[in-house]
């Protein structure tokens, strides 16, 4: 059966067929035809955001915690340009959307025709893939396409540009099993030499470690639950980055908390004296390396990761495994399973009794106060307070981030949505609102920095428009705390702008919106606060004044290798040398 | 055979990779890169070397298989033995991109570049310029009185020694198409 529809009407026709339920969108002259068909339909839900930066932010929560791809309509021009960030963010960390743009007709591509911006060109660096589509008849396969590029391999943004006179012009519409999805297969499987390798490795070692990152989370549930398996059959110690949090249960008793710049004590050190060290879905980020030259010297490496321009980009590894983690998972425990389960029983008692002395340090300890609120503290009861309940974390950037990745514990995978790979301030709170809009039932929190929280703050009409109760946690420091810390480490304690003056007042922000304000200055309040903040039925915003020089620690500074941490306030005097300075 | 599906033995991707990749030592490479013939395929390809900091030495573009939409890139870039594998892997990743072939480590190839030279002069320089093309095996394209357009094909190190000796002559322009470059044998 063929049918002809109009552009416009293809693109909703698209995202039904591919099993689209929200879009995240602003209208504007370029797309005012697609605007008329979501009009005149009931299936797609399409959320009104008030920035475009805040529609693809928001796109990437909801595919973060459901594993589907988000998708965002913009207009042409500076509709295009302010999703740009997002896209880079999601393209950093392998976020799986698909952001359709209008654009000028064909006839006046070219001529700084009004709202004119050459948006494949701007984002061809910002996407995984994009296309601008100059004929009606190929709109429909190029979607189906898009989805396919997008969701398939490393995951990533893609962008479809589309004009205005295609999406009024008439064709034939190209349903989903008829597209050619070209030649873009990415391999999944993993060379069965290169695992039967890995396997012998892991029977003899001594000091292993697992350092995971954000790919397990991306190879869907069944990654997990087998690393769960792997964890549980070999005894092997696991850590992993800011993205992965949650594929393994920070309850675990293998688990040694969060690696890298702000990681903890044990799992650095681990993976320091580890010898084989065991990469799955992470890319060796700086923020876990380090100085490169003194990253994990004394262990063998094998790393399985999808995209094979992540192996041996930064570190070289002895087996790499090109594949997708859940595939080459099942493989790697088949085999060692069929192999006899081997582990080095000896090597591994000792190694755990080490982990054990490292572990003693405590490095999350900190000066608690009965008179000001610890941001540490307030993670610690946030987390205390929310344990069990069905919670969805996102964050903004900076010591907040931080310290939220080390305070709170995540059980299960896509629990966690938080901007690692490009760090963008802003991310939070449009984030959490995607999060709720894919999951209406359940307690959605940004831990937020007040800085951050300001850039799409905005985005709380959007929240009150379609009732999305998130709550906006803000460790309010009134200072760019990550920036501060920096500036009293590396540039003498000189504060160059890294305070926020003229803060609104959030109570008051809250109302202006018609949402619920609540702030709270003293310890003894925090309690009952948060849990108002979780029993009210809507949009919170909580202003959370806590101590404003405190310092994130443990740290390893930039330039520096693991082994070279500093825990506390103690061990910060002239640390930095004037290499890591230039280091960001 | 896929973007990312790398044939086993042609790059370092497979552990068992014999050239030693820790080697800082410059190396010149030709890269065949096979892309689908689309708008801004180029760009794509420009665009990650300019992007990522590495080196574009020489570039030639052109469709070869019209029916199927491909065009073929050929690229001579340097690098360490990690950059290069790198750069292919970068490129595999390119959705447009059906295949890379490191030629230069894949076993012999033949290069070809063709360049125009102008070269003004009267007398004796003009002669020997004459001379030399001869014994280049350049073909004279274009002739006034007082110049010549030489056509030339050959390596780019036959190219560049034609130039140098054409320099005293009177040499103005030269224009170059880039390496094109086919591995040997079947
Ligand atoms: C868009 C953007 N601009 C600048 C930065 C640099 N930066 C990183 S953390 C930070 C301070 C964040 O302050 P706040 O949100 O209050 O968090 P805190 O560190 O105080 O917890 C800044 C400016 C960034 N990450 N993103
Ligand atoms: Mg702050």
């Amino acid at each position: 059966m063929t049918k002809q529809m109009t552009g416009a009407r293809m693109v909703v026709q698209a995202l039904k067929d591919q099993g689209v339920d929200v879009v995240f969108g602003y209208p504007g002259g370029a797309v005012l035809p697609i605007y008329d068909e979501i009009f005149q339909q009931n299936d797609i839900r399409h959320i009104l955001v008030r920035h475009e930066q805040g529609a693809v932010h928001m796109a990437e929560g909801y595919a973060r915690s459901t594993g589907k791809p988000g998708v965002v309509l913009v207009t042409s021009g500076p509709g295009a340009t302010n999703a740009v960030t997002g896209l880079v963010d999601a393209l950093m960390d392998s976020i799986p959307l698909v952001v359709l743009s209008g654009q000028v007709p064909t006839f006046m591509i070219g001529t700084d025709g009004f709202q004119e911006a050459d948006t494949v060109g701007i984002t061809r660096p910002c996407t995984k893939h994009n296309w601008l589509v100059k004929d009606t008849a190929k709109l429909s396969e190029t979607i189906h396409q898009a989805f396919h590029v997008a969701t398939s391999g490393r995951p990533g943004p893609v962008l479809i540009d589309i004009p205005k006179d295609v999406q009024f012009a008439t064709a034939t519409y190209t349903p989903m099993e008829k597209t050619r999805l070209q030649h873009y297969q990415p391999r999944t499987k993993g060379d069965p030499e290169a695992i039967l390798r890995l396997v012998e490795m892991m029977e003899t070692a001594e000091r292993p470690i697992l350092y995971t990152g954000g790919g397990v989370v991306n190879s869907g549930p069944a990654a997990s639950a087998l690393l769960r398996d792997l964890v549980a059959e070999t005894d092997f110690p696991i850590t992993s980055t800011l993205m992965g949090l949650g594929s393994y249960p920070a309850s675990g008793k293998n688990w040694l908390g969060m690696l890298g710049m702000h990681g903890l004590y044990e799992a650095n050190l681990a993976m320091h004296g580890c010898d084989l060290m065991i990469n799955i879905g992470a890319r060796f980020d700086d923020r876990i390396t380090g100085r490169v030259k003194d990253f994990s010297p004394h262990s063998r490496k094998a790393h399985i990761d999808i995209d094979p321009s992540s192996i041996n980009k930064v570190i070289r590894v002895d087996v790499p495994i090109v594949g997708d983690v859940t595939e080459v998972l099942r493989e790697v425990l088949r085999l060692w399973k069929e192999r006899g389960a081997r582990t080095n029983k000896a090597g591994l008692e000792k190694w755990w009794k080490q982990i054990a002395e490292w572990r003693a340090v405590d490095c999350l300890a900190f000066k608690n106060s009965d008179k000001t609120i610890k941001p540490q503290y307030a993670l610690q009861r946030l987390e205390a307070l929310t344990k069990g309940m069905d919670r969805y974390i996102t964050t903004e950037v900076g010591q907040h981030q931080m310290w939220a990745a080390q305070f709170l514990g995540f059980e299960d995978p896509n629990r966690w949505m938080t901007s690692g790979g490009l760090g963008t301030m802003g991310y939070g709170l449009p984030a959490s609102i995607g999060v709720q809009v894919a999951h209406p039932e359940a307690l959605v929190i940004n831990v937020a920095g007040e800085a951050s929280w300001l850039m799409n703050m905005q985005e709380m009409g959007t929240a009150m428009q379609f009732r999305a109760p998130v709550k906006q946690f803000i460790l309010n420091n009134e200072r760019l705390g990550m920036v501060r810390q920096w500036q009293e480490l590396l540039h003498g304690e000189r504060y160059s702008h890294s305070w926020s003056e003229s803060l609104p007042d959030f109570v008051k922000l809250a109302e202006a919106f018609g949402c619920k304000g609540i702030k709270c200055s003293d310890p003894r309040d925090l309690d009952d606060a948060i849990m108002e903040m979780i029993r009210y039925d809507g949009p919170v915003i909580f202003d959370c004044l806590v101590e404003k020089h405190e310092n994130c620690f443990p740290m390893i500074p930039s330039g520096k290798p693991h082994n070279e941490m500093l825990l506390g306030e103690a061990d910060t005097q002239g640390v930095i040398g004037a290499k890591g300075a230039v280091l960001v | 055979m896929s973007a990312l599906n790398i044939k086993k033995g042609s790059t370092s991707h497979s552990a068992y990779d014999l050239r030693d990749s820790h080697s800082q030592v410059e190396e010149s490479h030709t890269l065949a890169i096979i892309v689908e013939n689309e708008p801004g395929v180029l760009a794509r390809v420009i665009g990650l070397f300019s992007g990522r900091g590495y080196n574009i030495d020489s570039l030639t573009v052109a469709e070869v298989d019209h029916t199927g939409h491909r065009s073929r890139i050929t690229i001579v870039t340097s690098g360490t033995p990690a950059v290069i594998d790198q750069i292919e892997a970068q490129l595999g990743r390119i959705v447009s991109v059906y295949e890379v072939h490191d030629l230069t480590a894949e076993g012999p190839a033949v290069q070809r570049e063709l360049a125009l030279f102008k070269v003004a002069g009267k007398g004796d320089a003009r002669i020997e310029a004459l001379r030399l093309a001869e014994i280049f095996r350049a073909n004279v394209v274009d002739s006034t009185l007082e110049s010549f357009i030489f056509e030339m094909t050959g390596t780019p190190e036959k190219i560049d020694a034609f130039a140098d000796l054409m320099r005293p002559l009177g040499l103005r322009e030269i224009a170059r198409t880039g390496v094109a470059a086919l591995s040997r044998g079947a």
